[in-house]
Order: C-alpha cells, then structure tokens, then sequence
C-alpha cells in the first residue's frame, strides 16, 4: 500500500527531546502516513482531512477545541499511556472522537517503579549513595539506618492493574497489604495476594507504613491527600506516589514532610513536571523525586506504541475497540 | 557469697559512628557489666581476668593474638551480622574461645537490599533524582529510558538464606530465575520459587541480564568474578554485589563498566570500605554504590544485639551456642 494511502496520523514531531521516539516513529509507519504538525500546519488544506488519528505521545501534541475543529475526518485520539487527565474527554467527545490509552503496557514498569521507590525511601538508597562517593567520607557510620520494607504494613490506594501488581510484588516481601477501592475486588483477587479492604481510606492511613497512591486523577482524587490525610498516617510512614502529582495537596505535603507528621515521600509525579527549581520539595532531605519514568523503559515505550497501534487500527477498521476511555 | 555479679563482656566504645547503639545498652546492661576498651586499658589488671566475652560490633574491638593471650577467661567472641571473613577462626580456636555471628536475621534485609539494587540500578533511579532536583532542569526529556526488571533473567550466585529469598522477591516480578551453587537445592525449593540450577557458573552468566552474588567470601569466592566471568556476561547485563568486596576482582570491574563490557554495577560492598576517594569506580555513571547498608535497619540490628546476647550467655555458661561458626 502506498504511504499515501495508509490512514493519515497526526504527531507532534520525530526525534528531538519532546517527538515520537524514532525507533517508535518506524512502528507507526508500518500502519500509518505519519504528518507532523509542522507538515500539518504548513499544509492544512491538504493535510486536515487526511487525518484519521492523532497519536498523542508523552502528553503531545495538545488537544484543544481549534484543531479538533480543524480535523473533519478525525476518528480516534490513541493516547500512549494511561493517564487521560490531560485530555478533555467531554469536549473530544462532542465531536464524535474516541479515545484510547494503553493500560495493559504501563503495568508491569510503573509497579515496578512503585516498588523501587518503596525500596529506595526506605533503605534510604540516595543518601547512601551520596554517602558512597562524597570526597567527605572517611568511615562509613555503623548507626547509620534505614526501616525494613519486609512485613511492613503496605497501604495501597487505587488497586486497579498496577496497583494489584505493586501487591503482587509486595506479597513477595512478606508485607501486610491494605488496599482502598471504589470497589472491592473479589475474594479470590484479595486472597491471592493477601490483600485487605480497607472501605475507610482512613484505617489504611493509620495502619500503614507505607502509603502508595495508584489511581487515575479525576476530580473525586485530586487532592485525595490533603493536611487531614496526612496527619492520620503514622509519623514514621512514607507516602509513595505514582499516579498524578495532582492527587497530593502539595502545599500540605511540604508542610507534613517539614514538621515530619510523616518520615518521607518517594514521588514518580509532581505539578507541575518538572517541578520550578526552587520549590520547597526540592530542598527536602527526606524526599525522593524521579522525572515521571513510571513508563520510561526501552520494552514499555516499545508496547505502549503497539498498544496505541492496535487501539487506534480496531476503531479506523470498525472492530472492537481494546482501550476505548469514555467521559463519565 | 553477694548476688552473682554480672559477666564482663569488652565493648570497643558506646555510641559515635562506630560503637555499640546507645538505645541497645540498656537491655545489655541488664545481663552484662560493660566494659569499654578504654576502661579495659586503664586497668587491665584487675579487668583482663574478670572479661568472659567480647560483644564485637561491626567488627569492633579488633581481637588478635596479644588481646588473646591478655583475656585468661575469654570464652566466647559474639560478632554482628553474618560474615566472619574478617575473623581469624583457626586463632580463636587455639585459645580455646568459641566464636558466635547473627547468620538469619540479616536475610531479608539483606535481600531487600539487593533487590533495592537492581531496581534502582535498571531504571535508573539514583541518575533520575538528580536529574528531577538539578538546578539546570528545565524540562524531562521524552527519550530517557531504563530497562525493565520485570520479566528479565536474574542469575543467583550463592544460593544460601539471603540467595534464596532474593529468588522469591524477584519471582513476583515474573523474572527468570538461574542460579548457581556449590550444590543444587531441593526440587520443591526450586520449583518454589521457579528457579534453575547451572551447575556451571557460565551458563548462567551467558544468560543473565542481572547477575546478583550472594556468597560467603572464603579462600573458593574470592575474586570469584574476574575478568573472564565480565566477559561472559551480556554487554547489557547488571553486576549487583551484596557479599563481601573481595568476591569481584575490582580492577577487572572497572576495566569492564569503562570497556562496556557490562551495562552496569550496582555494590553495597566494595574492598576496603569506604573505597579511596581517588577510586575509579567512584568516577563511573554505571554504577551505583551503597555503603554496606545491607542489614541496616534499626528492627534487624536490634535482633542482631538481643541474638549475639544469647550467644555470649550461652558461650560464658558452656551451653550450646545459638548461631556458633565454627572453624
């Protein structure tokens, strides 16, 4: 088939620090006529109706009211990722689009990062390090301690794919899981990994020692955690946070981690990303930040691509559609 | 006769970065009189005879010949954690005095700690952090990726207590697990925890893309991984040592990490420790290094303190000792 006549896609660009990966560029064009939005707006006349899909990678290219209106045969927003908080899904809706993401890739790498975090904060892996190589140290200190990850108490909010993988895991360390849900999971699911329902978010707060926080942002979770929130949790617990920074009051957060109303925070995700340079977080000594790499391995980026793929081709092809995400 | 006195065990100091946790003392108070090396020197004649045990923390006091020969009743040397490369147990036994460590209770930290390791070392974390706080960060870049651990092969080399339940925390992210020993577990504690025997130490280094060593370090482990062993490995593979610095052959490792030979290294121990300040492994970007924190968590170092107590009551008493090395 010629490239031409491959269903049009629109990407923000290829390569560079912000575009499609190249390697994932490649993927795409197997299925579709890739237009950038640079080859978008220097041709719109031509390129507009091309386009069929919009593969929006790494939150890019934005969504917004003017290009919707400008797309007249735009089927299908394939998100790559799980996250859809940064699209409009009543606007995209109203034009007759769908949206898909790609929950089954993330799950594997973000438990994975919830778990590092966990270990990280606990065993208080950075300052080791820094420890390890500064030009300072001549000894390494024997009274120098981190707390135990195995049979701690684990908390987790959200237990959706990642979060029954991040228990999973756990399980393996001999912890104690709490778990809160809008819905309580299966007997089975539970007992599998050992897993407790906490209907009350705030028994789990005050149990655990860990608290990991993996739901969608929406408006019932921004700002789930709040001053009340922290304050419930033990002094000596840690919050983990892998979903949106938007889910943390991250005023009350500071706040919490300065007065230590709790021991420490791990967090994959702040608002906004990166963080400005001289926000109270970043002078923290009992925090560990990470640039939002929940996804950021060669095999996830790889499958995410495949899944958005596969997404994108069930709707264009009028098939069953894998991930299609609805407003509420 | 008064009460019994308690027994004189010798402690190198309280407190500071090196000597016995101030918030232990008081349960050791209550079964030991304490005596500091300081106090011990000050007055070794009325001390040296009345000293039954020595409590040695983190190595600490340093017990050779002419301590030996100073300490007529010495019965029993209770030392931390669970190696005992440090200890010279053919010297001890011809005074006669019994040697005690803590083999058990280090474990899951320990294997906490490595799993911690090869977490942090395959995406990246340690790299990651600095770049979300550096002052010069103005945005994350979108082709910045680690590489999995979840569904990877992990080698075990040493499948001892800790070796084990490193095998069980990875099966849980779905890794494949090889493992090499100097003799094949049982069939139920394999299947356990789906793990392959390699009887030789290269196949599993052929196939591993993290290859994590869990040994006692003996006259057979060290430099039990050279030059010869890196080249075995994948050139995307990850060396994480949990064991004793002497098992890797340093200068080999640095040649490999520069070489990239290997992907990465990931050690909580390095020979000596801390490493000099000129090292070259400290100058590496693939690697990453703890300073030997792989028991240090305040629940499991006050195990260790209520262990090696029981120990030394048992050792003074001619009981049979809990946890006794022997030569």
């Amino acid at each position: 088939m010629a490239k031409e006549e491959l269903p049009g896609v629109l990407i923000l660009d290829i390569g560079g620090t912000q575009g499609v990966l190249e390697n994932l560029a490649a993927l795409l064009k197997k299925h579709f006529h890739l237009i950038t939005m640079k080859e978008f707006l220097e041709n719109k006349e031509e390129m507009s109706k091309k386009i069929q899909s919009v593969f929006v990678f790494e939150c890019r290219p934005t969504i917004d009211r003017e290009l919707l209106e400008s797309l007249p045969n735009l089927k299908v927003i394939g998100n790559s990722g799980v996250g859809v908080d940064h699209l409009d899904l009543k606007m995209i809706s109203s034009f007759g689009v769908k949206v898909t993401n790609t929950p089954h890739a993330v799950a594997d790498p973000t438990a994975d990062i919830g778990m590092a975090l966990m270990l990280a904060s606990a065993r208080r892996l950075v300052e080791g390090c820094q420890i390890a190589v500064s030009p300072d140290t001549k000894h390494f200190a024997v009274d120098w301690l981190g707390v135990e990850v195995t049979r701690a108490t684990l908390g987790i909010i959200g237990m959706g794919s990642i979060g029954y993988k991040v228990a999973q895991r756990a399980r393996a360390f001999n912890m104690r899981i709490l778990y809160h849900n809008r819905n309580r999971r299966r007997k089975e699911e539970e007992e599998a990994v050992g897993a407790h329902y906490c209907e009350k978010m705030e028994d789990l707060l005050q149990q655990s020692d860990f608290v990991m926080l993996i739901v969608n942002l929406t408006p019932e979770t921004h700002r789930l955690i709040g001053k009340k929130e922290l304050s419930l949790m033990k002094p000596t617990a840690t919050l983990i946070n892998i979903s949106r920074g938007a889910v943390i009051d991250q005023d009350a957060l500071v706040e919490a981690l300065q007065s230590k109303v709790i021991r420490a925070a791990a967090l994959d995700v702040t608002y906004p990303e990166p963080l400005p340079r001289d926000h109270p977080l970043l002078k923290l000594n009992n925090i560990i930040i990470t640039p939002h790499i929940g996804t950021a391995t060669v095999q996830a980026i790889h499958m995410m691509a495949e899944e958005a793929i596969a997404n994108i081709l069930a709707v264009l092809n009028g098939q069953p559609i894998p991930s299609e995400v609805f407003p509420k | 006769m008064e009460g019994q006195e308690l027994p004189y065990v010798l402690i190198d100091c309280i407190g500071g970065m090196h000597g016995v946790y101030e918030d232990h003392v008081g349960f050791l108070q209550k079964h030991f009189h304490l005596i500091t090396m300081k106090e011990y020197l000050e007055n070794k004649t009325l001390l040296s005879k009345k000293i039954r045990a020595i409590y040695m923390w983190y190595h600490k006091p340093v017990v050779n010949k002419e301590l030996l020969q100073s300490l007529p009743n010495l019965r029993i040397v209770a030392s931390s954690g669970v190696g005992i490369d440090h200890l010279d147990l053919n010297l001890l036994s011809s005074f006669g005095v019994k040697v005690s460590n803590t083999p058990f209770i280090v474990s899951t930290d320990t294997a906490d700690l490595g799993m911690a390791l090869m977490l942090a070392s395959s995406r990246r974390l340690v790299e990651g952090y600095e770049m979300a706080v550096s002052p010069d960060t103005e945005y994350f870049p979108a082709d910045w990726l680690g590489a999995e651990v979840s569904g990877a092969t992990l080698g075990i080399v040493g499948m001892g207590t800790i070796g084990y339940k490193v095998a069980e925390r990875a099966k849980a992210f779905e890794m494949k697990i090889l493992y090499h020993n100097r003799s094949q577990r049982k069939k139920e504690e394999e299947s356990a925890v789906g793990a392959v025997y390699c009887k030789k130490i290269d196949d599993l280094l052929q196939q591993s893309d993290f290859v994590l060593l869990a040994v006692n370090l003996t006259p057979q482990t060290h430099k039990l991984i050279g030059k010869r062993e890196l080249e075995l490995m994948k050139p995307t593979a990850t060396l994480i040592n949990i064991s004793r610095g002497l098992i890797v052959d340093q200068d080999a490792l640095v040649e490999a990490l520069q070489n990239k030979v290997i992907k990465a290294a990931a050690l909580d121990v390095t020979y000596p420790e801390p490493l000099p300040r000129d090292h070259p492994l400290l100058k590496l970007k693939n690697v990453i290094i703890t300073p030997h924190i792989g028991s240090a968590t305040k629940k499991t170092r006050r195990i260790m303190m209520e262990e090696m107590t029981e120990s030394i009551q048992a050792g003074i008493a001619g009981l049979p000792i809990p946890h006794e090395v022997l030569p």
